[in-house]
């Protein structure tokens, strides 16, 4: 069996001799005997590493791995440079723990503070937290943290992507906070509907944009609305690949962002770990859950960095903190620092052109060859509408090494393009699906 | 210095190539304004950036790193290995079933796996931390009660030595937090429970470490969760230390309905600055309807996805924090049946010794006969005497290259130092530690003015906390 | 050594009350910010809000702890000491110059508040 233990027998015994003990088992005689588990364990017995390798390499080895992937969805296929990798495996970074003790942990502290600056540059929002676990739970924790005493409702548009639906609900579930959808009409947010649900109970509203069926929202006159309701929180979802390009959500009048930071140099990895980010505008900082970093100095006036307004969370605040959330996804946020450092604003401007252009070939191409694309006015997603069973066109393209779009329902597809998806690799799946 | 500092127009990696389509301009309504202000680096300047930034922190590479529930054992590469396997990384969440047959073949291996270490009969791997395995077995009660139709069991009973997490998670799950005093010896009042308990027909449940953050092992604990179900309430187990008990005794064997497992603590992987992590939770039978996100039905290779017949809903996105589990399992199939238990009790004989040898010198919170997985320096009276606080002999540590342990935590205790040397340590690291945590005992008797300045040899000296709460400087202005 | 102020009411949890008429000034003792340390933020109640006596009405917040603070008085916040938000450090310079709020309609107090006198003798017994 394996056993990382470096102790030998003989030191075991030693040290059990010490302690006036002859056996392993003899450092738990004082515990009630009815407790113990007295069984063997139902597992099989240890392996080598040489073994244990080989059998989680055959497990990997039962999932097929597409080289062309034109689904989104939520989780985005981008390159990544090899740096981001090459950090991520340093040593040091990779087995600290939170920066507890500052002075000893200044690298992580200010590989924070930089990501923090960059969430706020990408937004243009004033604070961003350490990140927290994923956009889905980034959008039910600002939900949260938008709750005022006499503001219990929150209004989430229905054309935000679904399990970040399913997860706000949930946190609601928790927290007893009421929720309500406001309708989707011709995929966007129906603003009608969000007028006519708006009152002074309500203390949020969500959006995502560009949205799940890849569409921009009407964002800016969003924004006005909600903005009507006094202290009432205009929240964004966004993808921050396309903060290149677009509009920040502070341009759009938001108060909060969030989102997944995934597509800034996260692997598509069966869904996690991601990374999801939080800011907010300066009045409402003290409202953001999780690690926030800040910069002081030490007693000789040198910069140093901290973290910072910890009385907000739950080690200090316990049962009257509004969020448990305790150590952020540190080395996913360094992943996205490493990876927006590689790209720089031309990269990043880049990344989201070409993904956005590409998106805007490839439906002009499915128009082309007779499919109907429902999208008007949409960023790299979009989606087909056919007399084809979606079934039928992702096969086909399966069964020549592509993932298809995402199939919402048996006739429509949601698609999605990136950098990585070649003029070529697109028409080759056009011209798979026009024989399907 | 920071990345922006080090940042010149114009520099940049070769990272793509050029659109091969007709370039499409973003419409104005929705084009940026404002400027971007990202780095602009090249490749070499980057990669130094990052080593200059590891060299200024210290990982469980760097050398002992004691920080009491926590449990930073040794995270072994091999983890690392397989999870950026690219039949892993490359697979996106939303892949047909039958293409991710292997990504379900390990979250069930390490479901089933588990379960048998905590005795529970089901088990999600959807939430991502400790934390967020806490909010989860929170809804798991809250949903279980709502179904029975006892609504009003809304309150939660916590003890004082809880982690913070504790009450914050049920507030989060609605509920309303009953905290109880521990008895002098640092365990659970059972009597204050019972009066508590009896009758009380608004008790949700209980969250309880066991061992608790004294590294004490509650030997009242079938009692406790009885008094509890007696009640109609539930009784939940935070596994934060779980790795005290791992493989020899089981949450579910106490009488726990529901746990969560901090699979960065006690299953090695990497805690990386501070996440991601991974916090599944496990829980029996009656509760098992109500479990978040997939359930994995069916055999090897023809794996289903379902959700729960009265599912609470979703965690986060997708199955959780996936490639941590890899490292898990990697892990679990490395220790295998016999390794779990010896590691277990190798981190128990490691604290033990420690614990004893630094007895002579310094007071054990509890003083227990022996202790579990961790132990608490109590640093009240050496304060008393020599004004040196758990402050000051954490940053002597830092200048011996040790990572202190965890400062001020449990509350009960004062000036606490709860210190977890886990299974991974040789006697020859906990001989020097313990020969480096008497020097300093005896420095704060002899020259205090060196540990109150301390420390000297990291990057900064202590820093202005205050100041940066007061005034806070949350990112860099351009 | 931590002072008080005569004509003033204290509150076994530190605060200080001063009455006058209907209306009262609340803020927290000298001993009280001593304990605490560096402040570095307050949340204050909204004007319009009642507040109870014995009941908590605002916390202070250190770097590593938050307390809360209890009303002396029953009655409706009629005024905030904004400047407070901005610089929680002036209680830690005058804790009776930073008072938090200003209450109307006062219609209860708690029992026991002690004058200056008793309240110095209650702090030499705590710091025993």
């Amino acid at each position: 069996m394996g056993t990382f233990v470096p102790n030998t027998k003989e030191q075991q015994l030693e040290m059990l001799k010490e302690l006036g003990f002859n056996s392993l088992q003899d450092l738990t005689a004082h515990l009630p005997e009815d407790v113990k588990f007295k069984g063997e364990l139902d597992l099989p017995s240890g392996l080598s590493e040489m073994e244990a390798s080989k059998a989680v390499k055959k497990i990997a080895a039962k999932n097929v791995v597409f080289d062309s992937i034109f689904r989104g969805a939520g989780a985005y296929n981008h390159y990544v440079p090899a740096m981001v990798g090459h950090v991520l495996s340093n040593e040091t970074l990779s087995t600290a723990y939170t920066p507890y003790q500052a002075e000893k942990s200044q690298g992580i502290l200010q590989s924070i503070f930089e990501y923090q600056t960059m969430i706020c540059d990408l937004t243009g929002m004033d604070v961003s937290n350490a990140s927290v676990y994923d956009g889905a739970t980034a959008a039910a924790e600002a939900v949260a943290a938008s709750r005022e005493r006499k503001m219990n409702k929150a209004l989430v548009s229905a054309a935000i992507q679904p399990s970040v639906m399913k997860v706000i609900e949930t946190y609601c579930f928790g927290n007893g906070m009421e929720l309500e959808v406001i309708a989707e009409k011709d995929g966007v947010t129906d603003i009608e509907d969000l007028k006519a649900k708006l009152d002074p109970s309500v203390c949020c509203v969500y959006i995502q944009h560009p949205n799940y069926y890849g569409n921009l929202e009407a964002a800016a006159e969003i924004g006005e609305a909600v903005h009507t309701v006094k202290k009432c929180k205009f929240i964004m979802g966004v993808n921050p690949m396309t903060l290149g390009v677009l509009k920040t959500p502070r341009e759009y009048g938001a108060d909060i962002a969030v989102g997944d930071g995934q597509p800034l140099g996260l692997s598509l990895a069966f869904g996690g770990p991601y990374v999801g980010f939080m800011a907010s505008t300066d009045a409402l900082k003290r409202n953001l859950p999780g690690r926030i970093v800040g910069q002081t100095t030490d007693h000789n006036g040198k910069i140093g960095y901290v973290l910072t307004l910890q009385a907000r969370e739950q080690h200090i605040r316990r049962e009257k903190a509004s969020s448990n959330v305790c150590s952020n996804q540190a080395a996913c946020a360094m992943a996205v620092g490493v990876y927006l450092s590689c790209m720089g604003n031309e990269g990043l401007k880049n990344v989201a052109t070409q993904s956005y252009s590409k998106a805007h070939y490839m439906a002009g191409q499915f128009e082309a060859i007779g499919l109907e694309v429902e999208n008007k006015d949409f960023f790299h997603e979009f989606i087909t509408k056919s007399d084809k069973s979606s079934e039928a066109i992702l096969k086909a393209l399966e069964a020549e090494g592509i993932l298809g779009g995402y199939p919402l329902d048996d006739n429509r597809i949601l698609w999605c393009c990136t950098e990585m998806n070649s003029k070529a690799d697109i028409d080759e799946v056009i011209a798979i699906v026009k024989e399907v | 210095m920071l990345v922006f500092e080090k940042s010149r127009p114009g520099r940049g990696i070769s990272a793509l190539p050029a659109c091969d389509v007709d370039i499409v301009a973003i419409p104005e309504k929705d084009a940026r304004e404002s400027e971007l202000h990202l780095p602009e680096m090249a490749e070499v300047d980057i990669s130094r950036h990052y080593t200059e930034l590891a060299k200024k922190a210290h990982g469980v590479n760097d050398g002992f790193y004691p920080l009491g529930s926590c449990t930073m054992k040794y995270n072994p590469r091999i983890n690392e290995a397989m999870a950026n396997l690219p039949g892993f990384t490359q697979i996106h969440p939303l892949q047909p079933v039958e293409t991710v047959q292997g990504c379900l073949e390990v979250l069930k291996e390490t479901e089933k796996a588990l379960c048998a270490i905590a005795g529970m009969s089901n088990m999600t791997l959807q939430p991502a931390a400790g934390a967020h395995g806490e909010f989860t077995g929170l809804l798991l009660i809250k949903a279980y009660h709502e179904a029975n139709g006892e609504t009003q069991r809304n309150k939660i009973i916590v003890p004082d030595s809880a982690h913070g997490t504790n009450p914050a998670s049920a507030v989060m799950a609605g509920m309303k937090v009953i905290n109880i005093d521990s008895t002098p010896d640092g365990l659970v009042d059972v009597a204050k429970l019972r009066e508590v308990c009896e009758g009380n027909n608004e008790i949700a449940g209980l969250m309880l470490t066991n061992p608790n953050t004294a590294g004490l092992f509650d030997p009242n604990i079938k009692e406790i969760t009885e008094i509890v179900h007696e009640c109609g309430g539930q009784c939940y187990y935070d596994g934060a230390n779980l790795n005290a008990i791992m493989g020899w005794a089981r949450p579910g064997d106490m009488g726990f309905d529901c746990v969560h497992i901090n699979l960065h603590k006690t299953f090695s992987t990497p805690h990386a600055c501070g996440g991601p992590g991974a916090g599944p939770v496990g829980c029996k039978e009656h509760l098992a309807k109500f479990m978040p996100g997939a359930v994995i039905e069916g055999e090897k290779g023809n794996y289903t996805l379902s959700k729960a017949e009265a599912s609470l809903g979703e965690m986060k996105s997708f199955f959780g924090n996936f490639t941590v589990i890899v490292k898990a399992l990697t892990y679990i199939k490395m220790l295998g049946k016999e390794g779990i238990p010896e590691a277990s009790l190798n981190a128990v004989l490691n604290a033990n010794y420690m614990m004893k040898k630094l007895s002579e010198k310094y007071d054990i919170a509890f003083n227990p006969a022996v202790c579990m997985h961790e132990f608490i320096m109590d640093i009240g009276r050496q304060a008393k005497e020599t004004g040196i606080t758990a402050m000051d002999i954490a940053k002597g540590l830092l200048d011996n290259d040790i990572h202190p342990p965890t400062m001020y935590f449990p509350l009960t205790v004062h000036e606490a130092l709860m210190a977890e040397p886990t299974e991974t340590e040789s006697k020859e690291t906990l001989d020097n530690a313990i020969e480096v945590f008497k020097s300093l005992y005896d420095l704060a008797y002899n020259d205090a003015e060196v540990l109150h300045n301390a420390p000297v040899t990291t990057p900064v000296t202590r820093l202005d906390e205050v100041g940066a709460a007061r005034n806070p400087i949350l990112k860099y202005e351009f | 050594m931590a002072t008080t102020m005569a004509g003033l009411l204290y509150a076994k949890s530190h605060e200080w009350v001063k009455i006058e008429g209907d209306t009262a000034t609340i803020g927290i003792s000298d001993f009280a910010q001593s304990e605490l340390g560096d402040l570095v933020f307050v949340n204050l109640p909204e004007e319009g809000d009642e507040v109870e006596a014995g009941e908590v009405f605002a916390d202070v917040e250190s770097v590593k702890a938050v307390s809360d603070i209890y009303s002396p008085i029953s009655g409706t916040v009629a005024e905030i000491n904004e400047e407070l938000l901005d610089a929680p450090e002036s209680i830690n310079e005058d804790a009776f110059a930073a008072w938090f709020i200003k209450v109307e309609g006062v219609s209860a107090q708690a029992d026991d508040l002690m004058t200056a006198e008793e309240y110095e003798a209650f702090c030499e017994s705590e710091e025993a």
